[in-house]
Parts: C-alpha cells; structure tokens; sequence
C-alpha cells in the first residue's frame, strides 16, 4: 500500500473493565475505500468512533496506542480535537439531519469557524449538495426543513454536511443499513465517486456491499483485527478459518 | 384465582372513584365560580368590569367595580418574573442535563425540589425583611414593597417547575443530533446553542408556561410583598395588587350574597380562564413536542 493515510498501532480500548479493542495494527491507504465487517459487537463502531475522538464523550473510555492522521498523533492529548474532527468527518447509521433547514444543515459546519462569508457559504452549500447528488432534488426547497426529506436523502444531506467542512476522511458507521435497495445504490455511488478525494471508511453488515465498494476490507472478531487486505481476496480467498466462515455466512 | 379477580375488580373500582372524584370536584369548583361570577353580571356590566381600572366596592352610593388596574398588575408581576425565571430555568436545565457532573447533580437537583417545598408565607417574609431593603438600597426608593420585588420571589418560586421541566425537555433531545454537531467539530457550547435547544424549543415553551401558570395563581407571596395599593401601576417600582391578593383580602369582611361577594367570584373565574388558557397551551405544546421526540 503506496500512500498510507491513518495509521493505527498497537492501539488497545477500554471501558471500564471491558477490553474491547485489542492489539490493533492496520494502516487505511489514501484515497481508497476500507470496509470493516464482522459480527455485532465486535467493535467495528468503537474503531471507527476512535478516529475522531467520538470517545471524549464518554468518561469510562480509556485509548491506549497510536493513532496517526498523517503526521498528527490523534490521541495525543495536546492534539485539538475539533480539528481532528475538521479533518476526519463521520456519517452514522442512522441519518441525523439536525431539525433545521437544509440549507443550515449543510451551511452548519462553515458557520462553526465564522470564516466564511454568507455567499461563500451559499456557493459551498450549493456544491457540496451537487457532490452528494442531492442538489437536483432540494434545489428548489433548500429552506425546508431536513427532517421532511426520505431516509435516503436524509442519508445524502449528512454526506454533504460532513463534506461541506473539506475533511480528509470520512467514516460511515452503517450509513445504509436503514435505508431501501434504491437509496443504498445512491450512496455507494456516491462513495466511488468520492474516494477521489477523500480517503473512506465505512462498517457494513452487508457482504455485497463491502465488495461493491471496497478497495480493502478488515474482518474483525472479538475485538481483534483477525484479517486484512483487498476486498477481493478477503471474500475470495481468506487465509483465516475465522474469515472464511463469517464471509461464507456461516456464523454473525 | 378468584380471589385475585375480586380484589382486582375492587382496586379498580377504588381508583376509578377516586378519579372521579377528583373530575367532580374540579367541575364543583368551575361550576361555582361561573355561578356566583354571573350573579354579579346582574348587577354590573362586563363592560365597565373589564374596561375600568377602579375598584372600589366599599364607595358608599357609588361602588365601583373595575379589574384594570389588578389585571394589569397581575401581569406586569408575573411578566417580570417570568423575565427572571425563563432564562436562569433554562440555563440551569442545560447545565444540569448537559455538564454538571452526576454527582453534582445529585445535589443541586433535590436542592430545587426542596426550593418548591418552601411556603408561600415564607417566601413572602423574606421578600419583607430581604428583597425589600435591597431594591430600596439598590434604586433609592423609600420603599422596596412593589412589583419588582413580587416578580423576583415568584421567579424563585417558579423555578423548580421550570427547570425540571425544562430539563427533560433537553434531555429528550436525540443524542444523534449532539453527535452530529461534535463530529464537525462543534464544542459543547455550541452544540447546546444551535442544536440542543432549537431541538427542544416546544418543550421549553411548555416549560415556560407551566412556570407561567405557577405565577400567576400564586398569593401570598405578592400579598406580603408587593405592597398592596390597588392602582394602576407605571412601572415595576409601583407597589401594586393583584387578582389573588384582591380576592384573599377582601373575602374575608364581604358580607355575603352582595355584589361586592359575588364580584370576588367573578375575579377568581377570570383568574381560573387565565391560567386554564395556559395549561392548555402548555398542554398543546407539550403534545406536539412529545411527537416530535423521536
Ligand atoms: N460507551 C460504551 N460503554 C461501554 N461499552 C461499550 C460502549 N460502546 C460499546 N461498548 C461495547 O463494546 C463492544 C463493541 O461495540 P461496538 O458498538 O463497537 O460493536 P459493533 O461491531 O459496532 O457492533 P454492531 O455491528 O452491532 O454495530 C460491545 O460489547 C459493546 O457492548
Ligand atoms: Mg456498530
């Protein structure tokens, strides 16, 4: 793997008593697509919520490890954690536009650092909705309120919004799994288009999509990385008796 | 297994008396204060009841009977404390749910609930012998007995409503919307400011005017403080009297079955709509917010 973006090492997680992630070592190329997988609860969402420090706002967490975006040790403590979370942006299962207009939803993350002018704004807004290919469908109504729109444009807004603050990387925790057939083709679309500029993280449930999508998948067991490498040969041809029957379907 | 359906059948009767009961004696109290309240429109016009500020029902010949001047007065006291109230309830509310530490507020919270078990009279005395000498102190007036000392004890005494209405409003409030806010790097502050609590605004409204409804019933307290002169008021330093201070005095010394008798009942039922107009707004609002909710 040429260009590494995030590197993880020997990265271990805690809560309270509870040793969830264990002896993590895996590197996210730039510019490529990761899928993790594995059974629920194996701590693919903790992984994921590691990268941009969504664990601050739990108190019983305790990271231990490196974590590097680049050169910026993410967990550091002097390391600030909004601009982590300016340069790594998260889509979560379920679509959370904030009760706003769609407008304000996108325009949200520009108005945090009082930068930008209102038509800078109006020119990101308006670009960021045609990235996500939302634009069509809500140009005319942009002062709508966000929470009106179906779960799948719902599911593109908050693409958009988290694209609208120019992240490196995006995570998505499930972003499709409520969402229909129609929607979820949108989306990945929209991911293959996006991994040209932007590096991309997504957990999924759904084997299909994992090789619709991604260049490399991590399956994940028990807390442990237990396999990783392309998409093609985790499905395909894995190594460990583990992988092979969770992608087989036999357990998970 | 028969026993068991006996006694359930009885406890439900039971409660289903006591509900009733309940229901009979609100309409007991409703119908009566209608009652009595149109026995006096026999005697004086609405229209010079509600378009006067005068009252004055012991005017030997010429009695009158205008509520201006009370209702006004009930207003600007509770709009001033209301004023106090919202923004300091709201404000503790954020900062019981969003950032005080459990154990932080596993005290300040029963200290509240204690604050709405202090007696009216209590808080009226303090207002006396505390809150008085201050406004006096602070503005220098000769007397601190007015509106604005009424307004701030009926802030203190509307507080507990508020804010623990407020505060399950606040914390009803998806956690996804927060999340979504932190992972674009927004810091708690803004998070409660932009998001939290437009997401929550019908709820603190219903909060707002539950503690509206605390006010404005409320009559010891602005009896013992507010003065007690029964004229217009300009101002929050004007002392004043309100509808339930009317009402307390002077059903005392009425004889019964006069005017002046019925008069009181008719000001306790225009008490009565005010605050039922605002437990249904309140009530309304609340509605809408729970579906909201999710
Ligand atoms: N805030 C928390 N406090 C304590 N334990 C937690 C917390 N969050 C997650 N866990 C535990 O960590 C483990 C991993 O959870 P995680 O959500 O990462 O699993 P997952 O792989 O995303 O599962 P799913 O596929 O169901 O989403 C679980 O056992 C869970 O109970
Ligand atoms: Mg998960």
């Amino acid at each position: 793997m040429e260009n590494i973006k995030i590197a993880i090492r020997d990265f271990n997680l805690h809560f309270g008593s509870k040793h969830v992630l264990k002896n993590i070592n895996i590197e996210f190329p730039a510019n490529k697509i990761v899928a993790l997988i594995g059974p629920s609860g194996c701590g693919k969402s903790t992984l994921l919520r590691s990268l941009n420090r969504m664990h601050d706002l739990s108190p019983d967490a305790r990271l231990e490890g490196d974590i590097l975006l680049e050169d910026l040790p993410l967990l550091h403590p002097r390391t600030d954690v909004v601009a982590i979370r300016r340069k790594v942006g998260m889509v979560f299962q379920r679509p959370n536009p904030f009760p706003k207009s769609i407008y304000e939803n996108v325009a949200f993350g520009l108005r945090l650092t009082g930068t930008h002018t209102e038509a800078d704004i109006r020119t990101r807004v308006e670009s960021c909705l045609q990235q996500s290919y939302i634009w069509e469908e809500t140009k005319d109504e942009l002062q709508k309120s966000a929470l009106q729109l179906s779960g799948g444009q719902q599911q593109r807004l908050c693409i958009a919004r988290a694209i609208a603050v120019e992240p490196e990387v995006i995570l998505l925790d499930e972003p499709c799994s409520a969402l229909d057939p129609i929607s979820t083709a949108k989306i990945e679309d929209l991911l293959l288009e996006l991994k040209n500029r932007y590096t991309i993280v997504i957990v999924t449930h759904n084997m299909q999509q994992a090789q619709r999508v991604a260049d490399f998948t991590a399956f994940m067991y028990l807390g442990e990385v237990i396999e990783y490498g392309p998409t093609d040969q985790i499905f395909n041809q894995p190594q460990q008796m583990l992988t092979r029957n969770y992608v087989e379907g036999h357990f998970g | 297994m028969k026993r068991r359906t006996f006694w359930d059948r009885f406890y439900h009767r039971l409660f289903a008396l006591a509900a009733g009961l309940c229901v009979l004696v609100l309409l007991g109290i409703f119908g009566m204060l209608l009652f009595n309240g149109f026995r006096f429109f026999e005697s004086v016009s609405l229209w010079s009841f509600l378009g006067s500020s005068n009252w004055n029902p012991s005017a030997w010949g010429k009695a009158t009977y205008g509520i201006g001047a009370m209702l006004w007065s009930t207003l600007l006291v509770s709009l001033g404390a209301m004023v106090l109230a919202v923004p300091l309830g709201i404000g503790t509310a954020a900062y019981l749910s969003e950032v005080a530490p459990g154990r932080v507020r596993d005290w300040i919270k029963p200290a509240i609930e204690l604050l709405a078990a202090v007696p009216s009279v209590v808080v009226g005395f303090i207002g006396i012998v505390v809150i008085a000498p201050i406004i006096s102190w602070i503005f220098g007036l000769s007397n601190g007995l007015n509106a604005l000392n009424g307004s701030i004890l009926l802030a203190v005494m509307a507080l507990p409503t508020i804010i623990s209405v407020a505060e399950e409003a606040i914390r009803s409030v998806p956690n996804t919307y927060k999340e979504g806010a932190y992972a674009l790097g927004a810091n708690s502050w803004t998070t409660l400011i932009t998001v939290t609590l437009p997401a929550c605004t019908s709820g603190l409204i219903a909060a707002t005017m539950l503690g509206m409804g605390r006010v404005i019933g409320e009559t010891m307290t602005v009896l013992m403080a507010t003065g007690n002169a029964n004229a217009m008021p300009h101002g929050f330093f004007d002392p004043v009297r309100t509808i339930t201070a009317t009402v307390a005095i002077e059903m005392g010394e009425v004889p019964y079955g006069t005017t002046h008798f019925y008069g009181l009942y008719a000001l306790g039922a225009i008490l009565f709509i005010i605050t039922l107009i605002i437990n249904l707004l309140a009530e309304g609002i609340a509605a809408k917010f729970r579906k909201q909710g999710r």
